[in-house]
């Protein structure tokens, strides 16, 4: 067994913690030991191997952020986007760096202050989305909980300002893994929007991020949630996104992954309301022995629900890329429509891209549609571009922006789409001085 | 005496992927400036052959002879140099790259030709006060710029923005593989008046066709029968008509019996 898994991260604040928050943590912790790290031998985590964590002397968050110099700060902000923010450094939370004000009616604060000021809204709701973890990563996440953020929406709110909640790896000290959980609780018919920001300030900074956010989206409530990880080469980042959807709800989730050493993604929504429809739009662009994972499962659980899954993958140098899309639908799952795409474009010889679509229906009247492509860029369209007059560089570099740019196209921020095109394109080969607009 | 604007000599041609075929076999073509010069040819001839090795598509080795354009050696020269040297390949398939809109892809283009000549970029203004003209010239509609570059666009409208494209970056020699195949007479008008609006005694046109109809619209200087990787006949516009009325079978090709029997 790994120090991870026995290592009591967060036991000194048991004290404060409500019974029914210990007995969720502890039933994490147990399930976390019988299940311990997933190693390729389950089939979810075939191509991910995680060994090398159990190598690695992890420290749990410092009780107090680590101050930051303001200029190193101003690196990560997204220009021109106002936003809420909450700052965790190294996994601590920094009250300094915070703004969490703003998004009234909506309550922001940290789950250690929700789980007492907001029982009713939490009690039934934390930790039923991890009932039945798959893997000992969401468990441990549920024996830990660390400090995270939880938003809730009254009925009927919209929220202009987003919550951006950033998330800075140093690289000073001893590696910090930390397990945080946000919650976001949108009432009836109430629009929100968070983005989950994870950066570093360094190349090589050594970290372990495992978080879980639970989405629970009531009737007509509509939830945009971002996720943009730029780590550092030497970081592993697991995310887990997972929602309930209640009639005509809509979620949508844009994942866009540039950073890390090996992360993970796992988006697991349930549409549970007649009605419900999410969208699930991905990017992710590796190079160097980047791996990176995309584990999707959408549960279909009520009648006429939509679900959209777009993933889009750029492979340079020896990374790996991989998407599973498993798309499950109920027995009450009646008319259900679901589309899923994955196309991935190989950059070098040694690049890889793996998809593999599951379908389990259990239901007879459904649609549902798959397809997934593995391609290179186009000779054809490169020679095209250089007839007239453009560099074999930049035609090639324009032709990867452009597979890339569908996915940004989804996303409603603006800012967010320049800033992960910009970040895009300097991780490209030899596209500097492409000038895009977005 | 004035340099050719373009001269072929004695071109031999195969796929680097098949070398065991030559595709082009010895041919000599002039063009001085101001003229515009037809090859028609049957299917295989090699006529796209030429079109796509003129414009530097890598896929062709040169085993023999010459292309000079202008004087200079063209063999020299990658694909997006010829282009900012003048050379314009109008597709007879122009790719659709969804994706990329066609004003972006256009102002890079025009700024790519201004960076080769030495001159400063445009900016996004002058840009579009430019593109503006050429629209009215061509006959396109400017909002076909706001599209993605050829995407979802009919087959008049691809062949429409080719010569729209030819006419934004000012090419002096314009190659026109095929631009009258799948158009309706309305767009064949279209394409051939705004060719016809770029004529004038320095450009240069190479117009590439199997059948005389386009040569109705954009009359020729010279004909030249192109069969089996060969120039085997030249001519006056008469050319054309000739071959339209007999077909290729004087000239010992039997059409019919490489089409499919099902087509």
């Amino acid at each position: 067994m790994t120090s991870l898994l026995t290592d009591t991260g967060t036991a000194h604040r048991d004290g404060e913690v409500p019974s029914w928050v210990r007995e969720l943590r502890e039933a994490g912790a147990a399930a976390a030991a019988s299940l311990g790290l997933p190693t390729p031998r389950l089939e979810s985590w075939r191509f991910t191997d995680l060994r090398a964590v159990e190598n690695i002397d992890f420290a749990a968050p410092r009780a107090h952020a680590p101050k930051l110099a303001s200029g190193a700060f101003a690196a990560f902000e997204i220009e021109e986007l106002d936003v809420a923010r909450a700052v965790f450094v190294d996994g601590a939370f920094s009250p300094a760096l915070s703004d969490m004000a703003g998004m009234d009616p909506a309550r922001v604060m940290l789950l250690s202050d929700a789980v007492r000021e907001c029982e009713a809204e939490l009690r039934d709701r934390l930790g039923t989305l991890m009932l039945a973890p798959e893997d000992g990563l969401e468990a441990l996440n549920q024996s830990r909980m660390d400090d995270g953020v939880v938003v809730i929406v009254p009925d009927g709110a919209t929220i202009e300002r987003p919550l951006e909640i950033l998330c800075v790896s140093t690289g000073e000290g001893d590696p910090v893994a930390w397990h945080p959980r946000h919650v976001i609780v949108a009432g009836k018919g109430s629009k929100v929007r968070v983005l989950e920001h994870s950066v570093s300030m360094t190349d090589d900074a050594v970290s372990l991020t495992n978080s879980v956010t639970e989405v629970f989206a009531d009737e007509d409530a509509r939830v945009e949630h971002y996720f943009l990880e730029r780590d550092s080469r030497s970081a592993f980042n697991i995310s887990t996104l997972a929602t309930k959807q209640e009639t005509r709800s809509d979620v949508h989730s844009h994942t866009v992954l540039l950073g890390g050493k090996v992360v993970r993604n796992n988006v697991q929504p349930t549409l549970n309301g007649a009605n419900a429809h999410c969208l699930i739009n991905g990017l992710y662009v590796g190079d160097g022995d980047q791996l990176l994972d995309n584990a999707m499962r959408v549960r279909h659980s009520a009648p006429d629900c939509q679900s959209r899954q777009h993933y889009k993958g750029i492979m340079n140098g020896k990374s790996r890329g991989v998407f599973t899309g498993r798309i499950i639908v109920d027995k009450a799952g009646q008319q259900t429509d679901a589309v899923q795409s994955s196309r991935a474009m190989l950059l070098s010889e040694s690049a890889r891209a793996t998809a593999r679509p599951q379908l389990e229906i259990y239901a007879d009247d459904v649609k549902c549609t798959h397809g997934a492509t593995t391609g290179r860029v186009d000779d054809e369209a490169v020679f095209y571009f250089m007839s007239r007059g453009l560099s074999e560089e930049v035609s090639r570099a324009m032709l990867i922006y452009a597979f890339a740019a569908e996915g940004f196209d989804r996303m409603e921020l603006v800012p967010v789409r320049r800033l992960l095109a910009r970040e895009m394109i300097a991780k490209l080969p030899k596209a500097a001085g492409l000038s895009i607009e977005v | 005496m004035t340099t050719p604007l373009l001269e072929i000599r004695n071109l031999h041609v195969r796929l680097e992927e098949q070398p065991e075929i030559e595709i082009l076999r010895g041919i000599d073509l002039t063009i001085q400036p101001g003229e515009v010069h037809s090859i028609m040819g049957p299917n295989g001839s090699g006529k796209s052959t030429l079109a796509q090795v003129l414009s530097g598509k890598e896929d062709y080795e040169i085993t023999e002879g010459e292309i000079l354009f202008n004087g200079e050696d063209l063999a020299e020269m990658d694909a997006d140099e010829r282009a900012n040297a003048g050379v314009f390949l109008a597709f007879q398939y122009p790719v659709e790259i969804p994706g990329v809109s066609s004003m972006q892809f256009l102002k890079a283009a025009v700024n790519a030709k201004r960076a080769f000549e030495g001159k400063e970029e445009l900016d996004a203004g002058s840009l579009i006060k430019h593109f503006r003209a050429k629209a009215e010239q061509i006959n396109v509609p400017f909002e076909m710029l706001k599209r993605n570059v050829n995407e979802g666009f009919s087959g008049g409208e691809k062949k429409r923005f080719e010569i729209f494209q030819m006419a934004v970056l000012d090419s002096v020699l314009g190659i026109l593989d095929e631009s009258d195949s799948g158009l309706d007479i309305d767009a064949l008008k279209i394409v051939s008046d705004g060719v016809n609006s770029m004529r004038d005694g320095n450009r240069g046109f190479l117009l590439i066709t199997h059948y005389q109809r386009l040569l109705s619209y954009i009359v020729p200087d010279r004909v030249h029968v192109l069969v089996k990787g060969q120039i085997i006949k030249s001519g006056g516009k008469e050319l054309a008509l000739e071959l339209e009325e007999h077909g290729y079978a004087p000239f010992g090709v039997n059409e019919t019996a490489s089409q499919p029997v099902t087509a």
